[in-house]
């Protein structure tokens, strides 16, 4: 059988040590690695401090996550970092203090791998890095109104002009949602099978049919 | 009707010699037979190569499955030098500027044919920043099925296409564009 | 009416960048657009740069032309229609993502795979890796200007992929592993055909490296050119075989091992200055090191079944059982339904890809499917560092040095 996975829990000893020495950290539950929470304000400052005392010199991923409409907070970021000494993750859960204008201060000065990932939460979120240097789009064209992995922008898409006009002239393109058929089909998950059989997400439409108003 | 002159003709096809008359070493037969002929064993790819369809396309330019048997290892990447334009991968909306851009710098006569299933309608990729297929931007002469084809299917489809080509009437369409240049 | 009127080329979006570009150069610097359909950019990626004379002064990359959406695909698929999605991300070597992703839901579900399933897990990837690093190098050569040692690598790739064919079903874009498992079994005698397969692989590697290696214009092409320091590898994320021949030793299968990886004996090349040819090199050798895995693996392949079969509401049973027996029949039907149901929680696990360490970050919420899935991507840290070290090199060493890089766009844009 494969070996179990207790080497990937940080030591005990340095988990207690790291959490005494920032005391602003608290603890989360979590099955793989050490995972805390962080205030937004000092963010910066544990940044530096992991890179420099601490011994996580490596920033691995830096990703948004979108808890629904109606969590609170909504958002937040998730960085996670890689001790190359202690071979081990840590991962640092930070919360946008306001859903409407999701603002986290940048990390990108003292990690600059972090650039590019928090072009792409503000592309894909909407989430504003403060201080960082160059905050534009990444993956999408720079003029897309909408923050595509929102929990509320479907998965279609929504239509918008094509970004270049000369094409979209020649063409008559646009950006139009993915035919979807009410889809995608997905199944409700629980409940008697008759209702949990899967079915189009939006019943309410087809290709035939309009969707009611 | 044109009149050729040969010295030395390797291999006389049904198509050249089509409502043709073999008089001697005259060759008497319809331009457009000659012309598309021509056109068609040497067409010159462009890849557009943009994601897993790519690779295939490669692979059908190596040793295996040897495209060059069809003439059509010549991949240039300069649209000024090449006939066909081969979409191979998924187009973005964002790439789809460029893609038409470089269609529109081709020269005449120019054809597309759309590899794999996300150029021919999106693929898999149904969502917000995939195009559901190129034929909205260019238009499409031969699609090929497959996630990705293999490379049998692109020579098939390269085969069709070279059907396709013989089937033009290019004589015609190069008396319109010379009228149109003229005038 | 004259054709040949120029045309005012309309800036859209993706040209207004160029424009901005060419704007802000400074005085006799001229603003060059590497665009997205360029043969040396593997891929579509941009680069807007700026060239005071032969001189990079500024290079800025444009990614997203091939963003697909893979990840909001991910929150409306159940965990096993995700794997085709995987297939596509590193498009050179599939079967290591597919594995990856497995890896990263079966450590949120806490399912443990038998130790056949690992065996086919760790030939698989090692298969893929030789796959991707042969295709690389000889995409690398053929940016230098060498098309032979393409020639050459594309034919060894046929073989792979005629393997992968027998086991899988398809050339690439395999989707092999499930949630749980394997898809299905190695078939008889494919194991010997591997062997055979190693066992003509490194001749055909000699080849390439005596077309490449102590070729004096690849040496200098490739040497002294594209250095990357440690601390700024570290400091960029880079991962993969770039780091590692920056001189860091980090080897997500010797530092992490997962997968069974720790019974096998193996090295880890690094390298010292971190440029073009010490990637070049640290390439090659690790195919050679795959080959040593690869006879390790087959020599003391286990026996059992390919699948965890405790899994039960995860992984389908085998087709027989499902047509005779009711309980697999209706088991079968709640997975391809429901998708198999994975406990509510967060994990983030990298595997050792041939291009880097590649992670998914997955919380879920409980049911089959997830809540959101973050895909690290291997090539979008290796790039980000361009605009870093780029500046100062000639123009024309900017295809060996992206070609060094060894970077795929279907990973970086997703």
């Amino acid at each position: 059988m494969a070996t179990a996975r207790a080497d990937d829990m940080i030591d005990e000893e340095f988990s207690g040590a790291l959490l005494e020495k920032h005391g602003f950290l608290s603890k989360r539950e979590s099955i793989d690695c050490l995972t805390v929470d962080c205030p937004p304000d000092r963010l910066e400052e544990l940044a530096l401090s992991l890179r420099d005392e601490d011994g996580f010199d490596m920033l691995v991923d830096l990703s948004g996550i979108d808890h629904g409409e109606d969590a609170e907070p909504r958002f937040s970021s998730v960085a996670h970092f890689y001790s190359l000494v202690l071979r081990s993750y840590l991962r640092v859960h930070v919360a946008c203090p306001d859903n409407e204008q999701p603002v986290i201060p940048s990390i990108s000065g003292t990690f600059p791998a972090a650039n590019w990932h928090e072009r792409e939460a503000y592309d894909m979120f909407g989430v504003e890095f403060s201080g960082h240097p160059d905050l534009r789009r990444i993956l999408m064209w720079d003029d897309y109104p909408y923050f595509p992995l929102r929990k509320e922008f479907p998965l279609a898409g929504i239509d918008t002009p094509l970004p270049a006009d000369d094409v979209a002239e020649v063409t008559q393109a646009s950006v139009e949602p993915a035919p979807m058929m009410g889809g995608p089909f997905v199944s409700a998950g629980e409940g008697p099978m008759s209702d949990s059989e899967p079915r189009a997400l939006d019943e309410s439409w087809t290709e035939e049919s309009e969707k009611p108003q | 009707m044109v009149i050729f002159k040969y010295k030395k003709f390797p291999m006389i096809s049904d198509e050249v010699a089509y409502n043709g008359k073999v008089e001697g070493d005259v060759i008497v037969t319809k331009a457009d037979a000659v012309i598309n002929w021509i056109r068609s064993h040497s067409v010159w790819p462009m890849p557009m190569g943009l994601a897993c369809c790519a690779i295939e396309l490669m692979a059908s330019a190596a040793s295996r499955y040897d495209i060059s048997r069809f003439g059509m290892e010549v991949m240039r990447f300069s649209p000024r030098q090449s006939d066909c334009m081969i979409v191979a991968g998924t187009v973005t909306y964002k790439m789809a500027e460029v893609v038409r851009r470089i269609y529109d710098q081709m020269g005449d006569p120019k054809w597309v044919v759309a590899m794999g299933a996300c150029a021919s309608t999106g693929g898999m990729y149904r969502s917000y920043a995939v195009m559901q297929g190129v034929d909205t931007i260019v238009p499409v002469d031969v699609y090929v099925s497959g996630c990705p084809p293999r490379p049998e299917a692109l020579l098939d489809a390269m085969i069709k296409l070279q059907d396709k080509i013989g089937r033009e009437s290019s004589l015609s369409n190069l008396r319109k564009t010379r009228g149109d240049r003229a005038g | 009416m004259s054709k040949t009127v120029s045309r005012e080329v309309s800036i859209g979006d993706v040209g207004a960048q160029g424009a901005i570009a060419s704007e802000q150069a400074e005085g006799s610097r001229m603003a060059l657009n590497v665009g997205p359909s360029h043969p040396t950019t593997h891929g579509v990626l941009r680069l807007i740069m700026e060239l005071d004379g032969d001189v990079i002064a500024k290079c800025d990359p444009v990614l997203g032309y091939l963003h697909r959406g893979d990840e909001k695909i991910a929150e409306n698929m159940t965990y096993n229609q995700f794997v085709p999605y995987t297939d596509r991300l590193d498009y050179l070597a599939p079967l290591a993502n597919n594995v990856a992703y497995a890896l990263t839901v079966e450590k949120l579900a806490g399912i443990e795979v038998p130790e056949r399933c690992e065996a086919i897990r760790v030939l698989v990837c090692e298969l893929a890796r030789i796959s991707s690093h042969l295709l690389g190098m000889g995409v690398f050569g053929m940016d230098a200007g060498a098309w032979t040692p393409f020639m050459y690598t594309f034919t060894e790739r046929e073989k792979l992929y005629i393997l992968f064919e027998e086991l899988t079903g398809a050339r690439f874009t395999t989707s092999y592993t499930r949630i749980g498992g394997v898809s299905r079994d190695v078939p008889e005698g494919w194991l010997e055909r591997v062997t055979e397969f190693c066992q003509n692989l490194p001749k055909a590697v000699d080849e390439v490296e005596k077309l490449l290696t102590r070729n004096r214009i690849f040496i200098d092409r490739t040497e002294g050119i594209g250095e990357i320091s440690k601390e700024d590898a570290l400091a960029y994320g880079i991962t993969g075989p770039n780091l590692r021949a920056c001189g860091v030793d980090l080897d997500l299968r010797k530092d992490k091992p997962y997968c069974g990886y720790e019974k096998y004996e193996f090295d880890v090349p690094i390298g010292t200055r971190g440029d073009c040819y010490d990637r070049y090199l640290v390439r090659i050798e690790e195919v050679r090191q795959s080959i040593r895995i690869i006879e390790q693996v087959i020599e003391d392949f286990p026996l059992g079944l390919w699948y965890a079969e405790d899994a039960k509401k995860i992984f389908a049973p085998p087709k027989e059982k499902i047509l005779t027996s009711m309980e697999e029949l209706i088991q079968n039907f709640m997975i391809v339904t429901e998708g198999p149901q994975v406990p509510p929680g967060e994990v983030y696990f990298e595997a050792e890809n041939p291009k880097g360490a590649l992670g998914f970050y997955l919380i879920s919420k409980g049911g089959g499917v997830p809540y959101r899935l973050k895909i690290r991507a291997p090539s979008f840290c290796n790039l980000s560092i361009i605009e870093k070290f780029v500046p100062g090199h000639m123009l024309s060493d900017i295809t060996v040095i992206l070609g060094s890089l060894d970077f795929v766009m279907g990973e970086c844009d997703r």
